[in-house]
């Protein structure tokens, strides 16, 4: 073996601290391991098909979460609509348009101090503008606006990050051949960003599947599923809870059934996002090599 | 003017004046989100102070809203909400560094494969399940440690568990990806040479890792260590039924409001002069992240002139 006098003098203070390293490792994955576990083993009896597609009535006597399922698809469709756009085109102006000076430079410090804004200030601050302000209420269509803010930089940042990762030859090839330079975004840059900017909406649903705090005083807490087809043009405008608020509504109540049942749900969405956005960023960097 | 092919002014048609424009207004609109949150908080947030008194609101300890003479001193408040987020800090952290050396730098490739995923669910965990589990596993094992400290108490409230430790720990646990992911891109940011020069010179590969590695990636840290702040200050719904429900002193096996779970819990019914002292809360807050996020912005442009 390897005699150095260097080695022996502190071999025992290094093993003690390589153990904690590894524990430290075992710990982060235990923790995960146990939230997993516990909410599959407690929550897999209550997940069945009526549970998934009644609405929770004392009339029939069932408890289920259909409406909170459709609520939570109309804000991640809703704020989706109006956040991808903005936030692409924010990217877009940084990046192609921009040349630095004092503007960028409040553009990016704003965008930087929102994504820290915590959930909770912007629900209070949708209630306020967007509910009372914009005369909006408690509806789906106030905790869209509110969540929009909330995303707005994780899809502006991710965005950036792939138009930065397109290599300069397309954009001087593009325009050389004589394309404005609109059309080159339009043809070029867009199409080669495309699956880091979706990885930003990827990452960006499960933001918004997982938020509460900026939805509990936004978008309410209805959990009825509408009865006609107007009814579903109309709930934008109505109050709807999500699954997390649902959640948190039934926790509070100590329905514990219920709010296992939800949060088995919510984590196989969790995961099956996390796997996708895994798999683009694999894409990505494949594409790149 | 230069007239490299890249500005060919001649040719802007109004389609591309117009794209331009429509992209400078979507990059305004986070210009606009931070203004409008600013003066709403202030607007809606300040008329308290004046009515109560900035002093009676921010430097006295006794909470009663709904009582006939109502008092709306939210000191306990403010002193739990930075209490627990240093003691948070103080347990997440440590954990949190080691896990980031041990994707960084000890462990083998499959290892690291495991683990750096499994952080990566950890941080996409909704909040309310945190919360949840919070409830149903650590509030049962703190009402244990409550019964044994203060067996033959007479004077002691008991909470069932519901108290300033269990959010401590909840929040502890919440900001671990944060510090970890950040932490170890600051670790890997470290240029290899170093790592060769510590070793070379004799030092254990651990000894690198604490007296060279980590006080290269310092900068990095301390901002992984700031947003975990942010993350554990700014905490709400994990919280808001894991720490109890009354405003007290934040000890440990006290029932206890945070800012956050003060707004949860009672912007709901509140009305008049009470909903108005809850945006005071919510200022308070909003004045801590504008702190904290100044904090941040002041590392990184250290950072980056270094």
């Amino acid at each position: 073996m390897t005699g150095s006098i260097m080695h022996k003098t502190h071999k025992l203070k290094d093993h003690i601290l390589l153990f904690l390293i590894y524990l430290s490792a075992l710990f982060s994955v235990l923790v995960l391991v146990c939230i997993i576990g516990y909410v599959v083993i407690r929550g897999v009896r209550n997940v069945n098909l009526t549970f998934l597609t009644t609405v929770t009535s004392a009339i029939k006597q069932t408890t289920g979460i259909a409406g909170n399922i459709i609520n939570t698809l109309y804000i991640v469709v809703l704020t989706l609509l109006i956040a991808t756009p903005i936030g692409i085109g924010s990217a877009i102006y940084l990046n192609e348009y921009a040349k630095g000076g004092k503007l960028v430079r409040l553009i990016e410090f704003t965008t930087e101090t929102l994504s820290g804004i915590p959930s909770i200030i912007f629900g209070l601050f949708g209630m306020v503008f967007f509910g009372t302000a914009c005369g909006f209420g408690y509806s789906i269509l106030t905790g869209a606006l509110t969540l929009t803010i909330m995303i707005l930089p994780l899809i502006t940042r991710n965005t950036q990050e792939a138009l930065r990762s397109v290599p300069e030859s397309y954009r001087s090839g593009a325009l050389g051949m004589g394309a404005t330079k609109w059309y080159m975004i339009r043809t070029i840059l867009l199409p080669s960003a495309m699956p880091g900017i979706l990885t930003g909406v990827l990452l960006a649903i499960g933001r918004i599947v997982g938020e509460s705090a900026a939805l509990l005083f936004t978008a309410g807490s209805g959990f009825v599923l509408p009865k006609t087809a107007i009814g579903y043009l109309k709930k934008i405008m109505e109050s709807g809870g999500t699954l997390t608020i649902q959640l948190y509504l039934s926790m509070a109540k100590a329905q514990y059934d219920v709010a296992f049942g939800i949060a088995l749900v919510l984590l196989v969405i969790v995961f099956l996002i996390n796997m996708l956005a895994r798999g683009m960023a694999k894409k990505l960097q494949v594409d790149k090599k | 003017m230069h007239t490299s092919i890249f500005a060919n002014h001649k040719n802007k048609s109004i389609v591309e004046i117009i794209a331009h424009i429509i992209f400078v207004v979507c990059a305004l609109v986070a210009v606009m989100a931070v203004f409008a949150i600013t003066a709403y908080m202030i607007i809606n947030g300040s008329p308290a102070l004046f009515k109560v008194g900035i002093k009676e609101i921010l430097f006295n300890t006794k909470w009663a809203p709904a009582a006939a003479e109502p008092h709306f001193g939210i000191l306990y408040v403010i002193l739990t909400s930075i209490i627990g987020t240093f003691a948070a800090i103080l347990l997440g952290v440590p954990v949190a560094l080691l896990t980031a050396v041990f994707l960084a730098e000890v462990a083998p490739k499959k290892l690291a494969d495991i683990v750096r995923p499994a952080v990566t669910l950890l941080a996409g965990i909704p909040s309310v399940i945190y919360g949840l589990l919070g409830i149903l596993i650590l509030n049962p094992l703190m009402y244990k440690l409550e019964k044994a400290v203060f067996a033959g108490s007479s004077t002691h409230q008991y909470t069932g568990g519901s108290n300033m430790l269990s959010a401590i720990l909840v929040l502890a646990i919440m900001i671990l990806p944060t510090v970890i992911n950040i932490s170890e891109s600051a670790l890997h940011a470290v240029p290899d040479h170093l790592r060769s020069a510590s070793l070379a010179l004799g030092a254990s590969k651990i000894e690198t890792i604490f007296k060279v590695v980590i006080p290269a990636a310092k900068s990095g840290i301390i901002s992984a260590i700031v947003l975990g702040v942010g993350r554990a200050i700014g905490e709400a719904m994990a919280i808001t039924l894991v720490s109890g429900s009354s405003v007290n002193a934040p000890l440990p096996f006290n029932s206890v409001r945070f800012l956050t779970t003060a707004i949860v819990s009672e912007m709901g019914y509140a009305s008049g002069l009470h909903r108005q002292v809850l945006f005071t809360i919510g200022l308070v807050l909003f004045v801590f992240i504008m702190i904290i996020n100044l904090v941040l912005t002041g590392i990184l442009k250290e950072k980056e002139e270094d």
